[in-house]
């Protein structure tokens, strides 16, 4: 901790920074994050986000169809690389959803407060990152309309699929990742549904959020079971996000790949996806504050407190780059040793050096409790961060099959229009889904906040 | 006056935050009265313990869906594999059980959450289109700021006009009757 | 009728394997008679009326001329409608049933009411036929699939193949359905009928009759051909005053010079490398391309062979100017100049004592030395080679050489000329050009070639036939081209005769020892094509003969035998007349080594420009051939170009660099510096690529690339070599180093293995046979082999493959990157071309490749550009890499729907409709050995290439991976014809393509659970072991350490 820094959580540090601005009743949080969705009218600038994003996500759209249409061999992928941008926006994307996750249950588990006004759209990001990691592994395959291959169905050959394979494992983890964040997303929903639907004047509004909101009533009895459903799926949900990006990592380090076959990489991976999921949150949730005058319930203190999350798995992954390059040195196996070398001095190089600066270096400013609290500063990092942890997979990735065993088959890779086209497309998929949420769904969970003034309240008295 | 009891489904009454409503509630089952419920924006502490409610098969339903899920995700890959279409793939042995695993660990957790949230909505008897209390103009309130308790007409110590004056006497802002149509 | 042509067309059939039937066969009675009657008949005629109807037919024309999407897929897609290829597909049925004769009204044969004896559906048969090329012809066995022609196999009896192929003959059915072919008769281009064509040859003939044919000029290449040659001189005794000129551009006259030079005559030499102890090659590619190299690489290969450490070797020495395959095979290569080669032959006579003398670099002093002792050591079992582009003396010299050293008789021996009719090609082309300019030519016959193209270019060739525009008239007053594509050539000929590919007519030719071989077509031609001897037939005064009868009447003349239909049957199944080969011819040497004049020398700061032929498309002849463009050259694995090679000193000098492109990059794209080349007043662009091992100030430029009208694989590809080769310097130019002028612009080459340093990895396994003798297991001492119970599945049973057990054994020892079975896997398994663009983003289909690699190089990991001198002279070795067949295979394992998994036999098999294609098990492949189709590679529109797919193997389709499966189809057919005869599949049974195609016998396939087989064999050898073994992959597929047998002399040194 820097110079002048209370220790962390005392009465004075949430004086400093309390995790809601004072004042506000049960009424008044209602009011004030309802309003966002139900009488506030849409701005233009919301429009033209979206128009943006929408058209960005319309390039997805005919990049996707060009591949259907061409193959595979539209992107830069060849042998011996015979996986590129692909796989690397994939395993980003997972990467991303992790803190949604991770917030909403992990946090929860740890009873930290402060994760209530922003679990809502950090899981929305969650279930939205998945959706764009999701397209990937599809589009991927050299024949896409194949893929339900895949899946265990009772097929006319008897055949199944290949259990052994890592890939597999991915199916049925990122399925499964999927299916169990949008409950626990829609769960939280339910009330909040309810409270739009007590407020909605029009009549179709009504109607919708009442479907959504399945005749929520706030009965005692029902929170009582709410709860410990809640409490269950947060429990099950944190073994869940440590084992997706674990099981993400398998399909690397279960090859034998000099560069992939290494035992580090689940927790690594693990603590590389908190990293780049809090970065994104933060790039998300330093606008979105702005934008809809939330500085009283996204107040410094989450935003410091996200930030020393990305120093803490910064440096996890610091740890897990520096046991990489120790472990193959150590090791002496000529091929591992050979990679390491590859990663410093080869072609690809320069991409190496970057990621060491995006993901180690830079970072380090958030020791600072001044940088901390310097939201433009907060925003400038989440985005390298990002950058950085794009990066981090593209040297795994790429870099080692660029050059593995038998030097004659040794090549390069270079991604072509289309490869950006998608990887931007779904930015634009994500940014477009973000905008729509925000403008439908409360972005923060309005049952929890009023949880929070009571117990703040409870505080002061 | 007399009213037809089919006709009501209970009184309730508004209370303006937890507190109230955790007293009053108190204060109604010392009454006797055991037929009632509570409503709230946010789940209150201590309110449960105040209904006295106890029985809660959440947890062992997810145990179950937990296991279920786990139990044939495994067997279904070791029958896949050794006897439904035994293959060698890579000179691994039939029943590669450590590989597996991971999927496995995946069903588990899935069956586990399905079991949790529809074990949930179940019991809650979710969906549901239309309640009685919805009757009450003021009860959209119960979805931001206002707390409310409603004694049902079922209790056998239910009398229209004496629990509404109960209720009255423990302070709530309003006491209203719900009508059961 | 139709009982004949069964009977023709199982005459021909050649039934190696099948006595008992073949037996049964000749008992059916043959009615020739009644067979000519037909050819005669109308019904013959007939057929070709109704093909001229067809072409009269306005959708068929299209097909003839629709620009097809071609072997290399094309953005856009035609497609073909189902009627044309049908129309051409029952055309091509039509010709199923008659291989035997070629003619028959199609009435019959469409649709098989009545199978034709001896065919089974699906069954594919084999066919005896000789490919002729330049002064050989090579022995083939086509196999034929209801009548399609599909593979090219060596003939096991023909003494020019023992059964191997190179890879020429394995691409030349590609030839036979290139859709670029020329498809009939044309004048100025305009469709004609052969009838049209041979009424106006007979009235040409007619003027030419009164001046006795003076002005009646015939160019051909090197003719072997008796009966074509027979067909020759009958126009010369019809016509006096006719000349026959010969032009074969990438054959030099060295060779037939030097034999006259030495011996007085034309003499024919045939070698026997297999006595040889050792052998000194002077600038010759004798394991690699020219006469009887496929069997001069089996006998040398013999010699290479290892079963133990006790066992001997040959000693081969290399003096060359640039790498060749033979000089990668050498225990010690010598880089030296062309010019220098001579030196060095008359120095080595020199000390032979044979008189004379020469000044050498001062680092081959030495090695002349040990090599003279070597030879002296060995008199009578060494031998002397020389190369096709050295001049006459040196060629002179070698057969004084070998004279002396008593190695005529013994390792070699002298027979009369294979060629109908010797002479220097370029006195005769020089004749020629300068008659026509003398207004001598009144009609000018090119049956075959491509002068326009490949004539020296200061002869101007194009002007001596095309219309002069000042003088107002044409030079030539009648010009036919006769040639199998609408070339450079045909363009500016009036008439032009498409030619029958080899594999559509009847015919012979003679082999490199003189053995005549037998011509016999698998297929009636595909178009109104015709042999090159009946368009000179239509000269003659016998129009209209067929060659089929004139063979038979050549043969029988021949071979007066009582039986003659045996005789014919035999020749047929055999491919050649048995005991037709010459016999040695006894050469006295008149010459003497003092009397030859000064040697011509390349001053020693000059460049020395060599014109070699491309080891791909050869003189230009295959430029349309997509298997052969895209055929990584042995040496520098560039495809679909040729390339200036230049040593890395004088690069360096240059100022001459490679860039690795980012997308591909070593495996595919390589940016290289365009040089303008100014030489004998004429200017040449090419791209400039540095060649390890090459002698410094050499620069090598491969002729037969730069066609302007090839067609669609080969228009336009490379640069055109023949643009700045003249008649006075053929094979060898110079100039100074301001010759080349870097044009500052840089050209993409596709090369599929930029990379040529092992990293220090044990890749591939070399030794001294000293270090062999010395510890045999040194092949397997780099690196520990994990134990059995090394396993995260302790205790658990292992798959026994206890039934067989397919493995293979690749002797690094023997092969010698020759590429034959690279072309024979791509023709067997119906494997796409992908084209130059797609190979440079590292996505060529080959399932076999051959890696190269240079022993001593430093890593040229960082900067793959900068070379140094470990790349002056490189030991170089060749390593063929199909799929392993790994029983541990890592593919497999991560294969996320099971579409590659293994047979009980222990294959690692494919299922292609069940992939999806993930490419995961392409990168968890530590060998890199699986192929994807990143597009739609295959072109399923051009009806020709329908007809060459071989239909036991699946056509792959886009998104699927694909990779060797050790000829899986191969293997299938040989068990159900061991279960039918309830026998074990016998050692040697199945051969997979590429092991048949190889000339060394380097790949040898079998099954592993069979202790006798030859492949248990070489496994049980010491010198066997797994490519990347300590991975625990366990591959099916082993090599066996190369050795080679330096001469402890040199090696002190």
């Amino acid at each position: 901790m820097s110079a002048g820094q209370p220790p962390f959580d005392s009465p004075e540090i949430r004086r400093l920074t309390p995790v809601i601005g004072p004042g506000y009743t049960y009424g008044s949080v209602t009011d004030k994050i309802s309003a966002i969705v139900l009488t506030r009218p849409t701005s233009l600038g919301w429009y033209v986000g979206f128009l943006i994003a929408f058209s960005l996500m319309g390039m997805l759209t005919v990049a996707v169809g060009w591949l259907i249409i061409k193959g595979v061999g539209i992107w830069g992928i060849n042998i011996p690389i015979g996986w590129g941008f692909a796989i690397v926006n994939f395993v980003w994307w997972i990467g991303i959803g992790h803190a949604g996750t991770l917030i909403s249950a992990i946090l929860f588990l740890l009873n930290q407060k402060w994760r209530t006004s922003i679990n809502r759209f950090a899981e929305a990001m969650t279930l939205f990152a998945v959706a764009c990691a999701g397209i990937f592994p599809l589009i991927h395959t050299g024949r896409p309309w194949m893929a339900f291959y895949m899946f265990p169905y009772p097929s006319t050959m008897g055949l199944w699929p290949q259990f052994r394979s890592p890939l597999i494992w991915d199916v049925f983890a990122v399925s499964t990742y999927g299916t169990v964040s949008l409950m626990f997303w829609f769960v939280g929903l339910i009330p909040d549904l309810a409270t739009l639907r007590d407020r909605a004047v029009k009549t179709p509004m009504k109607i919708i959020y009442g479907m959504l909101s399945m005749g929520w009533r706030g009965s005692a009895r029902h929170w009582y079971r709410y709860q410990s459903a809640y409490l269950l799926l947060a429990g099950l949900a944190t073994p869940l996000v440590l084992s997706v990006h674990s099981v993400i990592s398998f399909d690397f380090s279960i090859a034998i790949v000099p560069g992939w076959h290494t035992t580090i990489f689940p927790p690594y991976f693990v603590a590389g996806a908190i990293y780049s999921g809090f970065a994104m949150v933060l790039t998300i949730a330093i606008p979105l504050r702005k934008v809809y005058g939330l500085e009283d319930f996204i107040t410094m203190r989450h935003l410091d407190n996200m930030a020393k999350v990305m120093l803490a798995t910064g440096l996890i992954v610091a740890y897990g780059y520096f046991m990489e390059f120790f472990m193959s040195s150590y090791s002496g196996n000529k091929f591992d040793v050979f990679l390491v070398q590859q990663r410093l001095h080869g072609p690809y190089a320069p991409f190496y050096y970057a990621l060491i600066l995006c993901n180690i270096l830079l970072p380090q400013l958030l020791w600072s409790f001044k940088m901390r609290h310097n939201v433009a500063v907060l925003f400038i990092m989440s985005i390298v961060v990002n950058i950085g942890m794009w990066l981090e997979r593209f040297v795994i990735v790429v870099i080692s099959l660029t050059r593995d065993f038998v030097p004659s088959a040794w090549g390069r890779y270079s991604p072509t229009f289309w490869d950006w086209a998608t990887f931007i497309g779904t930015m634009g998929m994500f940014v477009t889904l973000i905008f729509l949420f925000v403008r439908v769904l409360p972005a923060i969970s309005i049952a929890e906040m009023r949880e929070l003034v009571a117990e703040t309240s409870e505080d002061e008295k | 006056m007399h009213l037809h009891r089919s006709h009501i489904y209970g009184v309730m009454g508004e209370f303006g935050d937890p507190e109230e409503l955790i007293h009053a509630v108190q204060k109604i089952r010392e009454a006797g009265y055991r037929r009632l419920d509570a409503y709230a924006p946010f789940p209150v502490e201590g309110l449960s313990e105040a209904l006295g409610l106890k029985r809660n098969l959440v947890p062992a339903i997810t145990l179950l869906g937990g296991l279920g899920g786990g139990l044939t995700g495994f067997l279904f890959q070791v029958w896949a594999n050794v006897s439904s279409y035994p293959i060698n793939i890579g000179g691994r042995p039939l029943n590669s059980w450590p590989a597996f695993i991971p999927v496995t660990f995946e069903l588990t957790i899935l069956g586990a959450s399905l079991a949790a949230v529809f074990g949930m909505l179940a019991l809650n008897g979710l969906p549901q289109p239309h309640h009685p209390v919805f009757n009450v103009h003021r009860f959209s309130h119960a979805s931001s700021d206002r707390f409310f308790v409603c004694i049902e007409s079922r209790d056998p110590k239910f009398h229209l006009a004496d629990t509404a004056r109960f209720l009255q006497s423990l302070h709530a802002h309003h006491v209203s009757e719900v009508s059961d149509d | 009728m139709r009982e004949h042509e069964q009977h023709e067309h199982i005459d021909g059939r050649h039934d190696r394997n099948d006595p008992a039937a073949d037996a049964k066969l000749r008992e059916g009675s043959m009615d020739l008679a009644a067979v000519r009657a037909k050819l005669q008949s109308k019904t013959g005629k007939q057929y070709w009326r109704t093909l001229e109807e067809l072409a009269g037919d306005p959708e068929f024309e299209e097909l003839l001329h629709r620009e097809f999407p071609r072997q290399a897929p094309s953005e856009w897609e035609d497609s073909v409608d189902r009627r044309d290829f049908l129309k051409l597909m029952a055309a091509s049925l039509t010709f199923a049933g008659l291989s035997g004769c070629g003619r028959t009204p199609e009435q019959y044969v469409v649709p098989y009411v009545k199978q034709p004896e001896g065919m089974v559906l699906g069954k594919p048969q084999f066919y005896a036929t000789v490919m002729p090329f330049g002064a050989d012809a090579i022995g083939l066995l086509v196999e034929s699939h209801e009548g399609r022609p599909t593979k090219i196999e060596g003939n096991p009896d023909h003494p020019s193949s023992l059964g191997a192929t190179n890879v020429f003959a394995q691409a030349s059915v590609l030839n036979l359905y290139d859709p670029d072919r020329a498809q009939t008769v044309t004048k100025f281009g305009e469709i004609q009928t052969w009838s049209l064509f041979v009424d106006s040859a007979q009235a040409i003939a007619a003027e030419m009759k009164a001046a006795n044919g003076a002005g009646f000029r015939m160019l051909t290449g090197i003719v072997t051909s008796p009966t074509l040659a027979a067909q020759i001189q009958s126009l010369l005794t019809l016509f006096p005053q006719a000349k026959w000129h010969q032009w074969e551009p990438a054959v030099g006259d060295g060779t037939r010079e030097g034999a006259k030079l030495a011996f007085g005559s034309y003499l024919n030499t045939v070698y026997r490398p297999e006595k040889a102890d050792v052998i000194l090659s002077l600038d010759s590619d004798f394991l690699g391309s020219g006469p009887g190299h496929i069997r001069y690489a089996r006998e040398f290969s013999r010699r290479r062979k290892l079963n133990g450490p006790t066992d001997t070797m040959n000693r081969l020495y290399v003096v060359e100017p640039t790498p060749s395959v033979t000089g990668a095979t050498a225990d010690h290569r010598l880089p030296l100049r062309a010019s220098e080669v001579e030196l060095f032959a008359r120095a080595l006579a020199a000390k032979l004592g044979l008189g004379g003398s020469a000044a050498i670099p001062p680092d081959a002093e030495k090695w002349l030395d040990a090599i003279a002792k070597d030879l002296q050591n060995h008199k009578g079992a060494s031998l002397l080679v020389a190369g096709e582009q050295q001049p006459a003396e040196v060629h002179a010299l070698v057969h004084a050489i070998n004279a002396t050293l008593g190695n005529v008789g013994t390792t070699l021996y002298y027979t009369e000329p294979v060629e109908a009719h010797p002479a220097n090609h370029l006195e005769s082309l020089r004749e020629l050009c300068a008659d026509i300019d003398a207004g001598k030519v009144e009609t000018l016959l090119i049956l075959g070639g491509n002068p326009v193209y490949n004539a020296p270019h200061d002869f101007d060739f194009a002007s001596k036939i095309k219309f002069d525009e000042k003088k107002n008239r044409k030079p030539v007053k009648n010009t036919i081209h006769v040639s199998s594509h609408f070339d450079e050539t045909a363009e500016l000929c009036d008439w032009h005769v498409a030619e029958s590919h080899y594999l559509e007519t009847w015919g012979d030719a003679r082999a490199f020892d003189g053995t005549v071989s037998v011509i016999q077509p698998l297929i009636a031609p595909l178009y109104h094509t015709h042999s090159a001897r009946e368009a000179l037939a239509a000269f003659g005064d016998k129009p209209g003969v067929s060659d089929y009868e004139v063979l038979r009447d050549r043969l029988k003349a021949a071979n007066p035998s009582a039986d003659f239909e045996k005789f014919w049957r035999k020749t047929l199944n055999d491919g050649l007349v048995a005991g037709s080969a010459f016999a040695p011819a006894s050469a006295n040497l008149k010459f003497s080594v003092a009397s030859l004049v000064a040697a011509k020398t390349t001053p020693a700061d000059d460049i020395e420009f060599l014109f070699r032929p491309d080891p791909c498309v050869y003189d230009g002849r295959f430029a349309n051939n997509g298997w052969l463009q895209e055929l990584p050259k042995p040496v520098t694995k560039l495809t679909w170009d040729n390339a200036a090679l230049i040593s890395p000193k004088t690069a360096e000098k240059l100022q001459l660099a490679h860039n690795v492109a980012w997308r591909g990059g070593e495996h595919g794209k390589i940016y290289s510096n365009v040089i303008d080349i100014a030489l004998s007043n004429s200017k040449v662009t090419a791209a400039a690529w540095r060649l390890p091992g090459q002698a410094d100030g050499v620069v090598v430029l491969p002729l037969g690339y730069g066609r302007k009208k090839a067609g669609y694989t080969g228009t336009n590809k490379g640069f055109n070599a023949y643009a700045v080769r003249t008649s006075d310097a053929l094979w060898t130019a110079s100039a100074p180093t301001s010759a080349i002028k870097k044009t500052g612009d840089d050209y993409p080459l596709a090369c599929t293995q930029y990379h040529f340093s092992m990293e220090g990895r044990q890749i591939l396994a070399t030794g001294t046979l000293e270090e062999y003798r010395r510890n045999p297991n040194f092949a397997n001492e780099h690196a520990e082999l994990p134990p059995k119970e090394l396993s995260l599945y302790k205790g658990e049973a292992e798959f026994p493959y206890n039934r067989e057990k397919w493995a293979m054994a690749i002797d690094l020892n023997k092969c010698n990157g020759c590429n034959a079975c690279v072309v024979a896997c791509q023709s067997e398994n119906n494997i796409p071309v992908v084209g130059k663009d797609q190979v440079m983003r590292g996505r060529e289909m080959h399932w076999i490749r051959i890696d190269r690699y240079y022993e001593k190089a430093k890593s040229a990991t960082n900067d793959p550009s900068s070379y140094d001198e470990s790349l002056f002279n490189p030991p170089t070795f060749f390593q063929p890499v199909p799929c392993q067949q790994c029983e541990n295979a890592p593919c497999e394992q991560v294969c996320p729907v099971g579409a590659t998994a293994h047979s009980a036999e222990g294959l690692n098999d494919m299922t292609y409709n069940r992939c999806i294609g993930t490419r995961y098990c392409s990168n968890n492949c530590p060998y890199k050995v699986r192929r994807f189709n990143f597009l739609r590679f295959q072109d399923w529109e051009t009806p020709q290439l329908k007809l060459l797919r071989n239909p036991e193997v699946t056509v792959r389709s886009r998104g699927v991976m694909e990779k060797c499966t050790y000829c899986v189809q191969r293997i299938n057919n040989a068990r159900i014809e061991s279960e039918k005869l309830n026998a074990p599949i016998r050692d040697g049974a199945i051969v997979t393509a590429c092991e048949q195609a190889c000339p060394t016998e380097a790949i040898i396939f079998g099954n592993a659970n069979d202790k006798e087989s030859r492949v248990a064999k070489l496994k049980a050898q010491q010198r066997n072991y797994s490519l990347l073994g300590e991975l625990n992959s366990r591959p099916r597929t082993t090599y066996l350490a190369a050795v080679r047998n330096p001469n402890p002399e040199l090696e002190s040194a």
